[in-house]
C-alpha cells in the first residue's frame, strides 16, 4: 500500500494497462464485433443452495458473461435488494473462499467476473486474492469502492495473475478522469447509469445514455451500462448507445422472491430476446 | 507532511500508510471539489474570520479549562478539563459543523447530510442547518434511536429529518453506510457533513483542522496555568477520533504524552487490523475474511469498528498510544466526576476519565489534561436505567 510513484496532482501514476486482452474482454469484443448487444447478469454468490444452477441457467439463457457478487458486510454502493441478498448469503455462510470454490466448478461456459468490495481484497492480500480468482477460473473483478486513483496495488496483482480489472465511470466523472479510467480498465468499462446505488428504477435515467456516449467516444474497450437497468425495454434503450448492459437487482429480486434457476433463465431470456430484436 | 496533526496530509490524503480516498467513483469528484474548496477557504481570512465569529458569538468559544481540585486530590494527580461540554449543543461537534455548514454555503449547496451515533453530531448538524437555512437529513442506527430518544427529538425540533437505519448492526457504522448511499444519489446539491476525522480525503484532514481550535485554545490556556509548561499527559476518548484529534493537534509538537481511550468493545487501534471501509485505510475491527465486525459499547458515540486514519498513523509511529476501558469503568467514572466536581460528563469522555482513574497510581503527581468533549444530559436516562 505504500505509494512509490507519485504523478501530477500528487496522485500515484496510473499503472499501464497490459497489451494483451484477457478472456473476458476477448469474449465481449468478439460478441460486439459480431453485432451482438452484450448482456451481463449479476448473481449474488452463495445466495441459496442452488445459486450455481442459477449461474449456469443464466449463462444458457444468453448471457455473454456473468457478474458474481462476493457478499460484503457493508455494501455502500448497493441498494436494498443487493443488500438483502448479501445479508442472506453471509448468514448462509458465504465467504470469498466458498464462493470461489463453487465457481471453480461452475462450468458456466461464459467468462465470469466477481464484484465485491475492496476490504475483502485488502484483508486477503492483493496477490493472494488475485491468484485465488485466477485459480477459480474467474476472468475479471469489479471493486466499486476502489477508484482509479487508489487502484495501483490491486492493478499490479491482478495484471500479474491475469485477472482483468474492471473500473467504473460515473455520470459525475469529468472527461479527463474518464479518459484515465477507460485507459486502465480491462474486460469492459462499467458505466454507472445514474447517480445512486444499485436498484430497479421505473425508467432508464437520461444519464445512462449520456455517459455511454461519452465513454464510447473515448475508448474501443466495450462499454457496459449498469445500475438502474431493470427491464428489457430499458436494456434496449441503453444499448442504442452502449455496447451492453449489466442487470443486477431486477434478477436478484426474483431470486429473493423465491425464483430459482428457471425463473432466472426466463428473465434473462427475455432480456436476450429484446436485445437481439433491438 | 512532516508533523502529524499539523498541516496537510501527503498526496491523495495519506497519513503515513493510512488514509486515502476509497469510495465509489460517483463521489470522487465531489470529494475533489470539497478538497479544493476547503483548501481555498482555510487560507481565506474572510472565511476564517466568519467562522471564528460564529464559534464565539454562537458556539460559545473559547471554552474554559477547569481544574478538578477534589477529584485530583483523590486521585493524587493534577486534573485539568477542557470544557467542550459548555459549547452550544453541548459537545465539540459544533466546531466541525459550523465550519462545514459555511463551506456548504460557499459551494452553493442547499442540503446537509449527516450520520450520528450518540446524536451529538446530528444535533450539531441540525443546529447549523437551522442557523444557515439549509435542509438537513440525519441517519441514525435503530439501536441508537432507541437509546438516544431525546436527541432524536432535538434534531426534529431543529427541523431536521431523522431516518432510523435498520440494516446491519443498526448503529453508527450502518448510519454511515446509509448516509453514503444517500449522498451517491444527491451529491450535486448536498454536502455530506461527516462528523469525525474519518472517511475519504479531505475529511480526516478537514475535520481535524476544524477541531484544532480546541487544541490551540487548550495549549494557550494550559501555558498560562502551568507557567509556560505543558501537561504531562493529554488524553481524550476515541471513536472516530475527532475530539482527540482536536486536542492532540495542540500538543503534538510538545513532550506531552498523548493518550486516546477507546471502548473495549470498539478498540480499533487496540485490536483492529489495517482495513478499508467508509473511504479510508485505517485500523478496523474485522473478521478473517475482511467482513467488518460489529462494535459494542455503552456509548453510542464510540460504537464504531474503525478509527480515523491519522490516529492509526500516530499509533504506528508511536507518537500517541491508545488504551481501552470497559463499560463498568466508564459508568464508575461518569458517577465519580458527577459526585466530586458537579460535572455530569457524556459517556464518551467518561472513557478518558475511566482510564485516568484506573491509571492514577502511574500518573501520580502528573498534570493530566482531559478533553471533556461533551455533557452528559443525553446519557442521564440511559445511566438511570443501568443503575436501577
Amino acid at each position: 500500500m505504500r505509494i512509490t510513484d507519485v504523478g501530477p496532482g500528487g496522485f500515484p501514476q496510473d499503472p499501464p494497462r497490459p497489451d494483451e486482452h484477457g478472456a473476458l474482454e476477448r469474449a465481449l469484443r468478439s460478441g460486439r464485433d459480431a453485432g451482438r448487444k452484450l448482456l451481463v447478469p449479476y448473481v449474488t454468490g452463495g445466495l441459496g443452495e442452488r445459486w450455481l444452477d442459477v449461474v449456469r441457467s443464466v449463462a444458457a439463457a444468453g448471457a455473454d458473461a456473468i457478474e458474481v457478487g462476493i457478499p460484503f458486510s457493508d455494501p455502500v454502493m448497493d441498494g436494498p435488494v443487493i443488500q438483502e441478498a448479501s445479508t442472506r448469503a453471509l448468514a448462509l455462510g458465504a465467504t470469498p473462499d466458498t464462493v470461489l470454490v463453487d465457481l471453480a466448478n461452475a462450468d458456466a461456459g461464459v467468462p465470469l467476473a466477481v464484484m465485491t468490495y475492496y476490504n475483502l481484497v485488502h484483508r486477503s492480500g492483493h496477490q493472494r486474492f488475485a491468484r485465488s480468482l485466477a485459480d477459480a477460473g474467474v476472468a475479471g473483478a469489479i471493486l466499486p469502492d476502489l477508484p482509479v486513483d487508489e487502484c495501483g496495488p490491486w492493478a499490479a496483482a491482478a495484471d500479474a495473475a491475469g485477472v482483468e480489472m474492471i473500473l467504473l465511470a460515473a455520470p459525475t466523472t469529468p472527461d479527463d478522469r474518464a479518459a484515465r479510467i477507460v485507459a486502465r480498465s480491462r474486460g469492459f468499462v462499467y458505466g454507472v447509469g445514474l447517480m445512486g446505488v444499485t436498484g430497479e428504477r421505473e425508467r432508464l435515467a437520461d444519464s445512462a445514455r449520456q455517459l455511454a456516449a461519452r465513454l464510447k467516444a473515448l475508448t474501443d474497450v466495450p462499454v457496459l451500462i449498469g445500475v438502474g437497468v431493470s427491464t428489457p425495454t430499458q436494456a434496449v434503450l441503453a444499448c442504442e448507445v452502449a455496447d451492453g448492459v449489466v442487470v443486477g437487482s431486477a434478477l436478484v429480486r426474483r431470486l429473493l422472491e423465491g425464483g430459482g434457476p428457471s425463473e432466472a433463465a426466463r428473465f434473462v431470456g427475455e432480456l436476450r430476446q429484446a436485445l437481439d430484436a433491438g | 507532511m512532516t508533523t502529524p496533526m499539523r498541516g496537510e496530509p501527503s498526496g491523495g490524503g495519506r497519513f503515513g500508510e493510512f488514509g486515502g480516498r476509497f469510495l465509489p467513483e460517483s463521489l470522487v469528484p465531489a470529494c475533489e471539489e470539497l478538497e479544493r474548496e476547503f483548501r481555498a477557504a482555510w487560507s481565506d481570512t474572510a472565511f476564517r474570520g466568519e467562522l471564528d465569529e460564529l464559534l464565539s458569538s454562537y458556539g460559545g468559544r473559547p471554552t474554559p479549562i477547569t481544574e478538578c481540585k477534589r477529584l485530583g486530590d483523590r486521585l493524587g494527580l493534577r486534573l485539568l478539563l477542557k470544557r467542550e461540554d459548555l459549547t452550544h449543543t453541548g459537545s465539540h461537534k459544533i466546531n466541525n459543523v459550523i465550519g462545514q455548514a459555511l463551506l456548504t454555503q460557499r459551494m452553493g449547496k442547499g442540503r446537509l447530510l449527516a450520520e450520528t451515533g450518540a446524536g451529538q453530531h446530528g444535533v450539531a448538524t441540525a443546529t447549523a442547518a437551522a442557523l444557515m437555512g439549509l435542509e438537513c437529513k440525519v441517519y441514525m442506527g435503530e439501536v441508537d434511536v432507541e437509546r438516544q430518544e431525546l436527541n432524536v427529538f432535538r434534531m426534529r425540533l431543529l427541523g431536521a429529518e431523522v431516518e432510523s437505519v435498520s440494516s446491519g448492526s443498526r448503529t453508527l457504522k450502518d448510519a454511515i453506510n446509509e448516509a453514503l448511499r444517500d449522498w451517491v444519489a444527491t451529491v450535486e446539491g448536498t454536502h455530506y457533513c461527516l462528523g469525525s476525522v474519518m472517511g475519504p480525503h479531505p475529511y480526516p484532514w478537514m475535520v481535524r483542522e476544524l477541531q484544532s481550535v480546541l487544541g490551540t485554545e487548550a495549549r494557550q490556556q494550559t501555558s498560562v496555568l502551568l507557567a509556560g509548561a505543558v501537561p504531562d499527559v493529554v488524553c481524550a476518548c476515541v471513536g472516530g477520533g475527532s475530539n482527540a484529534a482536536g486536542i492532540f493537534s495542540g500538543f503534538v509538537d510538545t513532550d506531552a504524552e498523548l493518550v486516546g481511550v477507546e471502548p473495549a468493545g470498539g478498540a480499533a487501534v487496540g485490536h483492529g487490523l489495517p482495513g478499508v471501509v467508509h473511504g479510508s485505510r485505517s485500523f478496523l475491527l474485522q473478521d478473517d475474511h475482511g467482513q467488518v465486525s460489529e462494535a459494542h459499547s455503552i456509548s453510542a458515540g464510540l460504537d464504531y469498528p474503525g478509527v480515523g486514519p491519522e490516529h492509526a498513523h500516530l499509533s504506528a509511529i508511536g507518537r500517541a498510544r491508545y488504551e481501552s476501558v470497559n463499560d463498568d469503568e466508564v459508568v464508575g467514572a461518569f458517577r465519580l466526576l458527577s459526585e466530586t466536581e458537579g460535572i455530569i460528563p457524556a459517556l464518551e469522555p467518561a472513557h478518558a476519565l475511566a482510564w485516568v482513574v484506573r491509571e492514577a497510581a502511574s500518573l501520580r503527581d502528573k498534570t493530566v489534561l482531559l478533553n471533556l468533549s461533551g455533557r452528559g444530559d443525553k446519557d442521564v436516562a440511559q445511566v438511570m436505567d443501568l443503575l436501577s
